[in-house]
């Protein structure tokens, strides 16, 4: 791309179509300065070209401003930057506003059961991309989780595998099977991954007897630690919808390491 | 930005003129985080939230300023002194936006 636009393709056509494609890129614009208003996409990577399209008036502004935007994209932060008119450091006379849009943070639910439904909703509601898997085809079909963005048939594990190298530390695999027979080699695999969160769903009494299959397998005490079994904050649910409120409220609060106690009982700002 | 693309579209093929207005900075608690985005139309319809609520309605007439005047610009909205009627944040933070025509 060099830089340029393709031909009568706006900056927000182009972020349309990444947006429905759902990948990830930085929108830069000036939004202090000579040049304001002028933008330019930036894309992880320089594969193509300079690594981005559109142009904020100035080649070397353009070539320091889209390097350090790539850097905001990968910690997925949106803020301003000042710049001087070449893209000097230490000078205000620019400033650019980087809005970084990055990939839906994936949600893997192990188990076509009642829970799952409602699982599926919540995670649309909260933007993951969702994924179903169970190795019974009665049970996983996209009728019965038509707001999944996948259903799979296939035994977890093997799904698990498969996803391992896209599972980071944003994701969360929830197996809601509890089923020796699926569980285990499920929780088995995703602990080999980088996931963020492992739930996995069972009374007190699935979750001792899990936990002592898990080590008879050679799964080890620290690597058991990681599980948050049984699933879900502790906000007496009962109903599968109830349940994966707090389901998805642990996976929040393990992602910003709050306490998940009431706000009126704690102190303190209430954001970071 | 995402969901307020769909809106942006209807109201183009209707050939409205549109602004936008992102939040792109915080000081302070606020609501929203940056990259939150507003659409208004020139006739007022909104797209969006750029607070809880507490400055959208003076975004709305800031944003029909930039249509009439086809400009671009920084708006900050402090902490609203309730006595005063001030528009501003409740929480006490201070949230700048960029509000632009949408000719891009």
């Amino acid at each position: 791309m060099n830089g340029k636009p393709k031909k009568d393709i706006s900056i927000f056509d182009r972020m349309e179509r990444l947006l429905e494609k759902e990948e990830s890129f930085a929108l830069v614009t000036v939004v202090k300065g000579p040049p304001v208003g002028k933008k330019m996409i930036v894309f992880p990577d320089e594969k193509s070209g300079d690594g981005f399209e559109g142009s904020l008036g100035n080649r070397s502004l353009d070539r320091v401003v889209s390097r350090d935007a790539r850097g905001e994209l990968a910690a997925g932060r949106s803020g301003v930057r000042n710049y001087g008119e070449s893209g000097e450091a230490r000078e205000e006379t620019i400033q650019v506003f980087v809005e970084s849009f990055i990939k839906p943070p994936q949600l893997l639910i192990v188990g076509a059961v009642d829970f799952t439904a409602a699982l599926v909703k919540i995670g649309k509601v909260l933007g993951f991309r969702v994924i179903v898997c169970d190795a019974r085809e009665v049970f996983a079909t996209t009728q019965r989780f038509p707001l999944a963005d996948e259903v799979i048939v296939e035994w977890p594990n093997k799904v698990i595998e498969e996803l391992g190298q896209t599972l980071g530390p944003r994701d969360a695999v929830c197996i809601l099977t509890h089923d020796a027979k699926f569980d285990v080699p499920a929780v088995v695999s995703a602990l080999t991954t980088e996931v963020g969160y492992i739930g996995v769903m069972g009374s007190r009494k699935t979750h001792e007897d899990r936990t002592n299959r898990l080590n008879e397998v050679g799964v080890t005490v620290k690597e058991i630690e990681r599980l948050r079994s049984p699933i879900g904050l502790d906000i007496g649910s009962r109903t599968p919808e109830e349940t994966a409120i707090s389901i998805v409220a642990e996976i929040i609060a393990l992602r910003t390491g709050r306490s998940s106690t009431s706000l009126s009982e704690t102190h303190g700002p209430i954001h970071d | 930005m995402k969901e307020i693309v769909k809106d942006i579209r209807r109201w183009q093929k209707q050939e409205k003129k549109i602004a936008v207005a992102r939040v792109i900075d915080l000081d302070g608690s606020g609501p929203r985080l940056p990259g939150a985005a507003m659409a208004v139309t020139e006739e007022g319809e909104v797209s969006g939230s750029v607070s809880g609520g507490c400055v959208e309605g003076a975004v709305v007439l800031e944003a029909l300023e930039v249509i009439k005047n086809n400009t671009r610009h920084i708006v900050s909205f402090g902490y609203s002194d309730e006595e005063a009627f001030s528009v501003g944040l409740t929480c006490g933070g201070t949230v700048h936006l960029f509000i632009e025509p949408l000719d891009w």
